[in-house]
């Protein structure tokens, strides 16, 4: 039974830290499977093998709470199974902490990346995992990038994963956004997205890791 | 009826390049999307299609094309699936090339005219995005759909990851407008539909060269005017010339015939397309470590690339275990699969569809292959992932190793063989 | 007896006599045609052939007047219902081959 138990341990851990797992919480219509899908196109175009993303499964509803999903990884991805431990969740917006665990399956020594109005009361995320915050809805505001009256946060939140992961620059933002959108939306969306990467601020946390293993 | 010349064949091929947004080269793109290229580098003709999740986007992706002037295609909206298959019947018996799409409740809508397009033996390509069957109402990944329109007398191909269904549908046309059978390329809904993988976009020259314009069996002729499919009995009976004409039987006979002689020609299509592109797409079943094996795993579709990773795992804990991922349903390679299934002690198949009240049809499939050819191995019917249930590796792992334990141990008892397992049933 | 070099690769028939066989055995009533009435044989020209176009065995000939191959005909009386001028009666086998007799 001993035996099994680490055989089990042995699958279920099988090659899990080849795969960069990336989870993107948002509300329907605000683009968080769009994002997703840039951030896997720019991975790819930065050198990474294999990457896949896919929004969570089922039937898309403006307003609900969705999830959309980014996997990058060195070598060809086989596992088309669902994400349940992420190294970074994105949060497009804030309000979304209230109803949902965000953090779940989140590893230790994962990334959450917010996108909130400072005022906001977010003490319990970064006392426990690093932290990227920035207020991308003023910025998109500010910066025009505003669809139907509402601005949209999706895209500028790619400004952030270039604090986190190291291959990606922001050529290849460039050109994963060319593959989605006119010109004109590339540039305005690229200025944004630039605006993000100089404005957010990025909170590492050298304890938490201890901390979760002693609590 | 005659077999048309070569200078009236309709001149096919009017794009004259890839779609501006994707030209030849590695791609990040959805399932849905690479069929959809797939179908226009084919220079398809005729494109009808009634929308229906997961396949939706597949449509959209094509009307696009055609609404921006790319691909100079008739699109037709229709009302249904069934008026969808209706259109593409009429359009290929006509010498369109036609391509189609379609899940679940609407491949089930479709059923009757699936059996018109085989029967008047028309190189329809279709997308059947997989999708499990209501009731209860499900838009979520299973086979069940294609998996209950096996006996419609169509070749039934799956696809393991996106670069397989762009490839597999330019394939398609290949082996349907040669043994004039309609061919579904069956991939799953959500898993590759919905998912974006790199893949190459082929270069349409090259398809151009490997994809000979298609040619109809019965030309549609003002000075020659037939009747296609009029009322046909039992027995065969002599026309105006003096000729006697094949009954029912005699017809589906053929229909039979052409399916089991396209067990070579996918195999040839296949090699070739290689030796075109660089790449097979898996020929009738492709083995991964099945050499030295003594237990194998068998299975269809997105699952079979996912195993590849189990395999890997179970290797190292020594487990000799091998993968067989079946391509190629309908025709079923039973010949070459109980050949590469000899002397395997235990056989684990993965359905993503059930036959109610028996097994999986993959394994069923596989058992009487067995036994037709002598062998008698053990095989386990496993059930996973029914209405979008999500399958992990490890459960797959942990399952084969589980039951190649209970094999060596000699635990297994009847319960094992003669029933389903059900992988992550919850009740 | 086999079918094998029929050369068919799908089921079809075409618009010819004797697609069906020999169907003037199917026949309990014939057309006889009013020559008075026909619009082709008043007009003596090629116009009208409703007869002609709707008849499912091919049995009438495309000329004015067209005489009906009895060995195909098998009676079924659309020629009668279609003709425009009414020019078409059907009358039974047995009155016909009475009124033969005594003709």
């Amino acid at each position: 039974m001993e035996q099994y138990k680490e055989v089990s341990n042995f699958f279920r851990n099988y090659k899990k830290d080849n795969i960069i797992q990336i989870r993107w919480h948002g509300r329907g219509g605000q683009g968080a499977v769009t994002s997703a899908k840039i951030l896997a196109v720019a991975g790819f175009l930065s050198g990474y093998k294999g990457v896949t993303s896919a929004p969570f499964f089922g039937a898309e509803r403006r307003g609900a709470p969705v999830i959309a999903t980014t996997k990058l990884s060195k070598d060809v991805i086989c596992d088309f199974s669902q994400i349940d431990s992420p190294d970074i969740v994105v949060i497009l917006d804030n309000t979304l902490l209230k109803s949902i665990n965000i953090t779940q399956g989140l590893k230790p020594n994962g990334w959450v990346i917010l996108n909130t109005p400072p005022q906001f009361e977010y003490d319990f995320l970064h006392n426990h995992f690093n932290f990227i915050r920035v207020n991308a809805t003023q910025i998109a505001e500010e910066a025009g990038l505003v669809y139907a009256g509402i601005p949209l946060v999706n895209t500028p939140m790619l400004g952030t994963f270039l604090h986190v992961l190291p291959n990606i620059d922001f050529s290849h933002i460039h050109r994963a956004l060319e593959q989605f959108f006119s010109p004109k939306a590339v540039s305005k969306n690229f200025d944004v997205i630039s605006r993000v990467y100089k404005e957010c601020i990025v909170e590492k946390s050298e304890t938490h890791f201890q901390e979760l293993q002693q609590s | 009826m005659t077999v048309l010349n070569n200078e009236k064949t309709i001149s096919i091929y009017n794009n004259s390049s890839n779609p501006k947004a994707y030209p030849p080269g590695k791609h990040v793109l959805t399932g849905n999307q690479s069929a959809a290229i797939g179908a226009f580098l084919c220079g398809v003709q005729v494109i009808a299609a009634y929308p229906i999740t997961p396949q939706s986007p597949v449509v959209e992706e094509l009307s696009k094309f055609v609404e921006d002037g790319e691909l100079s295609a008739e699109f037709v909206p229709v009302e249904s699936e069934h008026s969808a298959m209706g259109v593409c019947i009429g359009a290929s018996i006509a010498g369109a090339r036609v391509f189609t799409a379609t899940s679940a409740n609407g491949l089930a809508y479709m059923c009757e005219q699936l059996h018109w397009a085989s029967g008047s033996r028309l190189p329809i390509v279709m997308g059947c995005v997989n999708r499990a069957m209501a009731a209860p109402w499900s838009v979520l990944n299973d086979q069940q759909d294609s998996m209950s329109q096996r006996d419609a007398g169509w070749i039934q191909l799956f696809c393991r990851d996106n670069q397989e269904i762009i490839d597999t549908v330019i394939q398609a046309y290949r082996i349907a407008e040669k043994v004039y059978l309609p061919v579904m390329v069956c991939y799953d809904g959500y898993i590759l539909s919905h998912t974006v993988m790199p893949l190459e976009v082929p270069d349409e020259n090259k398809v151009k060269k490997f994809l000979p314009p298609y040619i109809p069996h019965t030309p549609i002729d003002i000075n020659n005017p037939v009747n296609i499919n009029p009322v046909t009995l039992g027995e065969p009976r002599y026309n105006a010339n003096g000729v006697l004409c094949h009954g029912y039987m005699e017809h589906k006979y053929l229909h039979h015939k052409a399916l089991r002689d396209s067990l070579n020609i996918i195999e040839e299509v296949d090699s070739e397309y290689k030796d075109t592109f660089g790449r097979s797409a898996g020929g009738l079943f492709s083995l991964y470590k099945t050499d030295d094996a003594e237990v194998v795993i068998v299975c269809a579709g997105s699952l079979s690339k996912m195993n590849i990773l189990v395999v890997d795992m179970l290797r190292e804990q020594n487990i000799p275990i091998g993968l067989v991922s079946l391509r190629s349903y309908r025709p079923f390679p039973n010949q070459k699969l109980s050949a590469a299934l000899k002397n395997k002690k235990l056989i684990l198949t993965i359905d993503k569809s059930l036959s109610y009240g028996y097994q999986g049809p993959i394994c069923i499939d596989v058992k009487s292959c067995l036994f037709e050819a002598g062998i008698s191995s053990i095989v386990i019917s496993f059930i996973a992932g029914l209405g979008g249930r999500d399958i992990k590796p490890y459960e797959i792992a942990e399952t084969a190793y589980d039951y190649w334990n209970k094999f060596l141990n000699n635990e297994l008892n009847s319960e094992n063989i003669y029933e389903s397992q059900w992988i992550n049933c919850k009740y | 007896m086999n079918t094998r070099d029929c050369g068919h690769i799908i089921s079809g028939s075409s618009p010819a006599k004797g697609e069906a066989g020999k169907t003037g055995e199917w026949r309990t009533q014939r057309p006889v045609l009013n020559r008075e009435k026909c619009l082709a044989v008043k007009a003596n020209k090629d116009i009208c052939y409703q007869c002609w176009a709707f008849c499912p065995e091919c049995a009438i000939e495309r000329k004015p007047g067209g005489p009906v191959d009895l060995t195909y005909c098998k009676g079924c009386g659309i020629c009668a219902q279609i003709c425009p001028a009414d020019a078409i009666q059907m009358e039974n086998e047995y009155d016909s081959s009475e009124q033969r007799k005594n003709d």
